[in-house]
């Protein structure tokens, strides 16, 4: 009862953040161009409705990586640490599923994609590992070696492509993975298309929506029944205290971001290991938005599991209607816009609801120190 | 002129959820010392800061010599003449005496300092009233009882005539409170009006004239100190007979569960902050380390419990070293802490009281099964100490321990720390800052655990607890034991000397 009070009140900040952000994305679209802007608005909101079952399904997609980076983010955020390092640790495990996809075909058809994810999220749990190592053993910050391995897997990444046979020179990106390697469609295609004249236009939605919301179900129980979770959120609530509790810190953090990375390299599994008209991952100098996204989805989801799953799908659903701006003349450009308003707002309302929280605390903190019993003492 | 020079009248003073001061109202009179009495919590501090400027009062008045002033912050108080000595001192380290007295009221011509003025009226005010400092010592060099000094030249080089003393005694060995008690009284003598605040019985009735008492925000009454004893004090303080002596038999020391050898932890300029310590800790007896704060006594905790690397030396629990380690394994070996720090060390505040409890057990069956927390188990072991150590919280084990009153905080780390069933427990301060009732109640189940047979080292900076508990007093002067003595045939006196540094034995 008090938990799922706090979990609605929690809720509740998210909602104001998104109601803020599209306040804002609405004077945006009035400025550039006011007589299409409340249809605008409608459009976005309406997302992937924009598109019959089609777009319920890119829906789907687009939300399956930014699920998992996003819970790679919130894991962090649970132990204590910013992983800004999705995007690259997302390049490293989409780049091994990738290669593991083109070259492993002994494996049998039905382990092939299986491996090459797995794969893939192990490339990425070395890559978050690297960050937990220098942050665990030589104090080094997080924030500061994620970020540089975010560039140095993206080159690393580049350079791999380039020189290897997994190079598509015409198109400046990976060839394409075996058909054994590609995320199954798991039916999704037979639900969500829609009919153009006599065919059948099918999303890109697979079986990796499944799979995301799989891995934040199992992060939820890691989180709130095991040991290793309630290890995990005693560091990150209070490093000093988990010591004195015995918890060995250093191996918090290294499995903690260990994990994270392992989570952003599904995400990149999952992106990449895709059918010849799918996603292939272009040589240029650009890091995975769905990086960066995570961040977002994992603060509007207050870095809870299941909460990341709904404010993925959130995320994916504007993103979608964005995408139909353009038919009101709007630049897509402007959607970009309006999604980052939405992060800057959400960022903003944690910090308004810390700055309250904290204000509250000191007061009470004051008063105890000044005064006579404090509340709950009282009462009795 | 009326006869009072301060008089605070019916004030009262809300927080969220809790009124700190309601109806209070207290009379100074010209000249003398006057006691501000009441357990932690009971709106001392409120009040004192609302004649301070600190906070605003909701209702009330404030009248100085019959005239109604308004009091909105420090600078009004200044400029009626009103000065606090506070707990904490408000001293820049690396400036000297003279720079700190001098501090926001500086003397200055064409922009530029002029001291000689200034070092002038410090040193009439120092020889005026007994308060010998020197004026360019920096004040990180310092003793603590010297700071005091000087915060109180603070107050009299701004013509302050109603001096406010926020607990001074609390840092103070016993040498040293005897000093201030007589400054205290050449202060009033000289006619300046002093409050003083404070929860120790034994100085108000050295020193001060009358005594005001509170308790849970509001005002009990005033008393003539000279005709009223200290027990009648302590009832009007806590509401109930206190009885401050508990039950304690002599001690019968088994073996010896806890051995430290020759231990040295590095300090932070070459100096060692724990120097060579050897001593032992026996089954069924209170060891305590008596000595000023920041003698060492928290760096040779934390070495014994795991959290601070050693530099030599060797640590042996119930027969094994344990020098190397882990915490985990001296935790589960037998070793408990009752931290010094409660909210960094002793709780993770934002987790509920139940988890809280499980902090030393969650990994042990029964509370975990398969790597999975047995939360049912947990809960009922909440509940059961809950129960057995009365501690208090809104909603039972589901309260967050940030949201806990401080007794209480306090009262679930040592139901924690006793329910691990440990063989030595360190507890250091662990009833800082709690109300008497809390206290005595601490105290009652050291003593309860030590007749259980179990080994307790004790580290206060109190001289009564020390006293109250101790079978054995080690005495710690720079992170050396610089005595041992036994805790039925010292004197407070003797102990501070030692505590001082100006006394040392060899030690055995």
């Amino acid at each position: 009862m008090n938990r799922m009070k706090k979990g609605l009140s929690n809720a509740s900040a998210s909602v104001l953040a998104i109601l803020a952000g599209l306040l804002a994305g609405f004077v945006i679209l009035l400025i550039s161009n006011p007589a299409n802007a409340f249809q605008g608005l409608v459009t976005i909101l309406k997302g992937g409705w924009n598109n019959g079952m089609k777009g319920m399904g890119q829906v789907l997609y687009f939300a399956t990586p930014i699920i998992m980076t996003g819970l790679s983010v919130g894991f962090a955020f649970k132990t204590g640490m910013f992983n800004i390092g999705a995007a690259g640790q997302l390049m490293i495990g989409g780049f091994v599923s990738v290669y593991v996809g083109m070259t492993w075909t002994f494996l049998p058809g039905h382990l092939h994609w299986i491996v090459a994810l797995l794969m893939g999220m192990l490339a990425g749990m070395v890559w978050g590992m690297i960050v937990g190592l220098f942050k665990a053993l030589l104090n080094v910050n997080e924030v500061i070696t994620s970020i540089m391995l975010n560039y140095v897997g993206m080159y690393l990444v580049n350079f791999s492509i380039k020189n290897s046979h997994l190079y598509d020179p015409l198109k400046n990106q990976t060839a394409d993975v075996a058909a054994s390697a590609i995320i199954p469609k798991g039916g999704l295609d037979e639900l969500f298309y829609v009919t153009k004249g006599r065919l059948k236009d099918a999303s890109s939605v697979n079986a990796g929506i499944f799979i995301a919301i799989g891995f934040a179900i199992l992060i939820y129980i890691i989180l709130t029944r095991t040991t290793f979770g309630y290890e995990l959120k005693a560091c990150g609530l209070n490093r000093h205290a988990s010591r004195y509790a015995g918890i060995s810190e250093k191996r918090a953090i290294i499995s903690a971001m260990a994990i994270a990375g392992g989570l952003a390299g599904v995400a990149g599994a999952l992106m990449y290991l895709a059918p010849s008209r799918g996603m292939h991952i272009h040589v240029e100098e650009v890091l995975a938005a769905q990086g960066f996204n995570g961040i977002a989805v994992a603060l509007l989801g207050l870095s809870n599991p299941i909460g990341i799953i709904f404010t993925g799908l959130f995320v994916a659903h504007i993103t979608e209607g964005g995408r139909h701006l353009q038919s009101l003349k709007y630049m897509k450009e402007i959607i970009e816009v309006i999604i980052g308003m939405i992060i800057y707002f959400s960022a903003f309302s944690l910090l308004v609801r810390d700055f309250l929280a904290g204000r509250a605390r000191r007061r009470a903190d004051s008063a105890r120190d000044a005064s006579a019993p404090i509340p709950e003492e009282a009462k009795e | 002129m009326s006869e009072y020079i301060i008089e605070m009248r019916d004030i009262t003073k809300d927080f969220p959820g809790i009124r700190a001061n309601d109806h209070v109202t207290l009379k100074l009179r010209r000249g003398e010392i006057h006691a501000l009495l009441g357990e932690n919590g009971a709106g001392k501090s409120t009040l004192m800061s609302i004649l301070f400027g600190l906070y605003q009062q909701d209702g009330g008045e404030i009248y100085k010599n019959g005239q109604k002033v308004l009091v909105k912050d420090p600078n009004d108080a200044n400029r009626l003449g009103i000065g606090m000595v506070h707990q904490h001192f408000m001293l820049v380290q690396n400036f000297t005496v003279l720079e700190n007295i001098v501090l926001g009221v500086e003397t200055t011509a064409n922009g530029m300092l002029k001291m000689d003025q200034a070092r002038e009226k410090v040193m009439r005010l120092s020889q005026q009233y007994g308060l010998a400092i020197d004026p360019d010592a920096r004040i990180e060099d310092i003793s603590v009882g010297m700071q005091q000094r000087v915060e109180i030249l603070k107050m009299l080089y701004r013509d302050n005539e109603i001096l406010i003393f926020d607990e001074p005694t609390a840092v103070l060995t016993p040498q040293e409170i005897d000093e201030l008690m007589r400054i205290m009284k050449g202060l009033a003598a000289e006619g300046k009006s002093i409050l003083f605040i404070t929860h120790k019985l034994m100085e108000i009735k050295a020193v001060a004239d009358r005594c005001t008492v509170l308790r849970k925000g509001a005002l009990v009454g005033t008393v003539e100190v000279a005709d009223t004893d200290v027990e009648t004090m302590a009832e009007m303080m806590v509401g109930r007979k206190v009885n401050f002596n508990i039950q304690k038999d002599e001690a019968t020391p088994g073996e010896a569960v806890l051995e430290v050898k020759n231990l040295s932890v590095a300090g932070h300029h070459g100096k060692n902050t724990v120097n060579e310590v050897s001593f032992q800790v026996r089954r069924g007896e209170i060891v305590c380390i008596a000595g000023i704060d920041g003698n060492g006594q928290s760096e040779l905790i934390y070495a014994l419990s795991g959290l601070l690397p050693i530099k030599s030396g060797q640590i042996i629990l119930k027969g094994r070293d344990v020098t190397q380690a882990s915490i985990r394994s001296r935790n589960v070996d037998g070793l408990s802490h009752i931290p010094e720090d409660r909210h960094k060390y002793g709780l993770v505040l934002d987790f509920d009281l139940g988890q809280n409890l499980a902090l030393k057990n969650y990994f042990m069956p029964p509370m975990v099964q398969h790597g999975f927390i047995n939360f049912p188990q947990v809960r009922r072991q909440a509940d059961d100490l809950i129960s057995r150590f009365d501690i208090r919280s809104g909603q039972g084990a589901e309260t967050t321990a940030r949201s806990m009153s401080g007794g209480n905080q306090q009262k679930a780390i040592i139901a924690r720390e006793i329910n691990t069933d440990p063989d030595i427990l360190l507890a250091v301060q662990p009833t800082r800052g709690l109300d008497v009732g809390a206290m005595i109640y601490i105290h009652e189940q050291l003593v309860k655990e030590r007749d259980q047979g179990k080994a307790i080292l004790l580290v206060s900076l109190e001289l009564d607890e020390v006293f109250q508990l101790a079978d054995r007093i080690l005495v710690i002067y720079e992170g050396n034991i610089v005595a041992e003595l036994s805790g039925k045939e010292t004197t407070a006196q003797e102990l501070g000397l030692y505590m001082a540094g100006s006394r040392k034995e060899a030690t055995a």
